[in-house]
């Protein structure tokens, strides 16, 4: 059957059943959220002024720990807990910012390209193709080099790493959108791009960007990380989850717990994000591989 | 195929325009060079005086203009912490940078085409399970961190192989696998996905009906057809390798491009910075343009797109 004709299921069936593959993988992911969002209250200590008296102390577990510092202490003698609740903060709001920057720079651009064809697209298309031929991290130090490394920077520097994607599926999914009967049909009242563009095919792709939002998610994460961890993101002493390993690195010999832990964050909650994402693919848009 | 071969030359030369306009783009228009290279005591004089040598006086358009000439003879100026020209030094380190992207690409091949096709072949069962449990974490896992955890458990905890630097086999492993598992992952997945779509179709089932065995149906006639996805996700990776050889050259000290660049970016040794990008930018299009000759020889409908 032609998907054009197919009846879409009515949105209060398909809004009931949130299946377990989406419900699941949420759970960590709101977790880490209010983690993040509470972190002023439920950090145990500050996270940037240390107890030099308290330096490099191992996690409770261990021999030589100290009773209220959870996962132990690193260099200066901060507790690594608490860093790493407010390193979810600063992780998780660099991400979400540079993810919206990101979804509605790209989404207007793969509009734009997919609606009006011609010249306006292959221009657009061009300047994916250029972007896509250019590794990001290569970008991001040519940037940082120039404009220093900041936060404000780091969140741009990231949306740019993220708008092709989006623009490219949505240009895609609009170059064929367009034909379906009730975008002409609309045409054909008198409808406005701008009406067209907002009313009849944002909502048709909206499902499709959330997805690819949630992926970019992780993968700003994971890309903010090792920016930091270069020394070319945020910078001490705020605490981001890859900044910290960049100092956990130059005395893993004699505390692997700064090491370890926030790696593992990163990794448990860029999981969780990417198997969220999969899940809200699934259920919302199987169109996207 | 001299047609296909053509446009793809003159794509790629596109390509490669626009790649250094985007260098050009991303280190003029993000900030004053010259303020960035100086101490921050520095005086106006002096910052005038670096911005006429630098060439940041002149009007964005002879820069641009300068830069294309300046890209296209090979001249990025002079290293302010080496006294030399930028371009051979950044040159003189690329094989160490391709040496490492390339064991780490072959690393990944080897690791999950097998793994992507026992999971298609055996779909749902444990190796299949097994496997994308792989992939799911290695996709999660920041490779970097994943360095710093080799160097803590193989080479301080266990000491079987050195640390940091280049030259010789074992120096080369733990880098290799830092930065191909994380691709070995995303190839496993999208090998298997191929895999799986190829082993629906038709010709496989008249495979079977003719009475070859299960293995011959998978390698001489199912392999050949998934290749042409695996293999762009190859030529496209290869960037992602080496922007992550940057990181990966950080972690283990190896003495590549990437880690030349970003040294550089602390000295502020802008020249290096601007020659180190481009030839880690060209050399990534470069590779492009040789996957899609590849495949427009592995798969003849591509050739008359």
């Amino acid at each position: 059957m032609s998907k054009a004709l197919a009846l879409p299921a009515p949105a209060s069936a398909r809004r009931r059943a949130v299946p377990w593959t989406v419900v699941v993988p949420a759970i960590p992911v709101l977790a880490a959220v209010l983690l993040a969002v509470l972190a002023p209250w439920i950090a145990p200590h500050s996270p940037t002024s240390g107890n030099l008296a308290l330096r490099l102390r191992p996690p409770v577990w261990q021999e030589a720990a100290t009773a209220d510092r959870l996962l132990g202490t690193d260099l200066l003698g901060r507790d690594l807990l608490s860093r790493l609740i407010w390193g979810a903060r600063v992780s998780l709001l660099i991400a979400l910012a540079a993810t919206v920057i990101g979804a509605v720079v790209g989404s207007v651009v793969g509009l734009v390209a997919g609606f009006y064809r011609g010249t306006v697209d292959t221009v657009l298309t061009k300047l994916i193709d250029v972007q896509l031929a250019f590794p990001f991290v290569l970008l991001a130090i040519a940037v940082v080099a120039v404009a220093g490394p900041s936060i404000p920077v780091l969140v741009v520097v990231l949306a740019i790493g993220a708008w092709v994607g989006h623009a490219r599926i949505v240009r895609g999914l609009v170059l064929s959108l367009r034909e379906r009967d009730y975008v002409q049909a609309a045409l054909a009242l008198g409808a406005g791009t701008p009406r067209i563009l907002v009313r009849h095919l944002l909502p048709e792709v909206l499902s499709t960007i959330i997805v690819l939002a949630t992926f970019d998610v992780g993968r700003i994460i994971i890309l903010e990380s090792t920016l930091s961890f270069l020394g070319l993101g945020v910078q001490p002493p705020t605490p981001s989850w890859g900044s910290d390993l960049r100092d956990a690195a130059a005395y893993v010999r004699q505390a692997w717990w700064t090491a370890a832990f926030p790696g593992i964050a990163i990794m448990l909650v860029v999981l969780a994000i990417n198997l969220l994402g999969d899940g809200l693919r699934d259920w919302l848009d199987p169109r996207v591989k | 195929m001299v047609g296909y071969v053509f446009r793809k030359v003159f794509h790629t030369a596109f390509v490669a325009f626009g790649v250094v306009t985007l260098v050009f783009a991303a280190l003029r228009l993000s900030g004053d060079p010259a303020a960035t290279m100086l101490p921050g005591d520095a005086s106006v004089d002096e910052l005038g005086a670096l911005r006429r040598q630098l060439g940041l006086d002149r009007p964005l358009w002879l820069q641009y203009v300068q830069f294309l000439g300046g890209a296209l003879s090979g001249d990025f100026g002079t290293s302010f912490r080496h006294q030399q020209p930028a371009l051979p030094l950044v040159l003189e380190r690329l094989p160490a940078t391709l040496e490492l992207a390339g064991a780490a690409l072959l690393l990944a091949v080897a690791l999950a085409l097998p793994l992507g096709i026992l999971a298609a072949v055996y779909r749902g069962r444990v190796v299949d399970v097994a496997a994308m449990a792989f992939a799911v974490v290695g996709q999660a896992t920041p490779y970097f961190w994943m360095g710093i955890m080799l160097i803590l458990i193989v080479s301080v905890e266990l000491g079987w192989l050195p640390t940091s630097g280049r030259g010789g086999l074992e120096r080369l492993i733990l880098p290799a696998i830092t930065l191909g598992t994380h691709f070995a992952a995303s190839l496993a997945r999208l090998t298997r996905t191929s895999m799986l779509e190829v082993l629906g179709q038709q010709f496989v089932t008249t495979a079977r009906a003719k009475g070859l065995s299960e293995w011959s149906v998978v390698l001489a006639h199912t392999l050949k057809n998934a290749a042409v996805p695996v293999i762009t996700l190859i030529g496209l990776q290869f960037g992602t390798l080496l922007g992550g050889a940057v990181v990966t050259e950080t972690i283990f000290a190896w003495p590549g491009v990437g880690r030349l660049a970003v040294q550089s970016v602390f000295v502020r040794d802008y020249p290096v910075v601007q020659a180190g990008v481009f030839v880690l930018a060209l050399t990534f299009v470069a590779i492009n343009l040789l996957v899609d000759l590849l495949y427009g020889v592995l798969d003849p409908r591509i050739r008359r797109e």
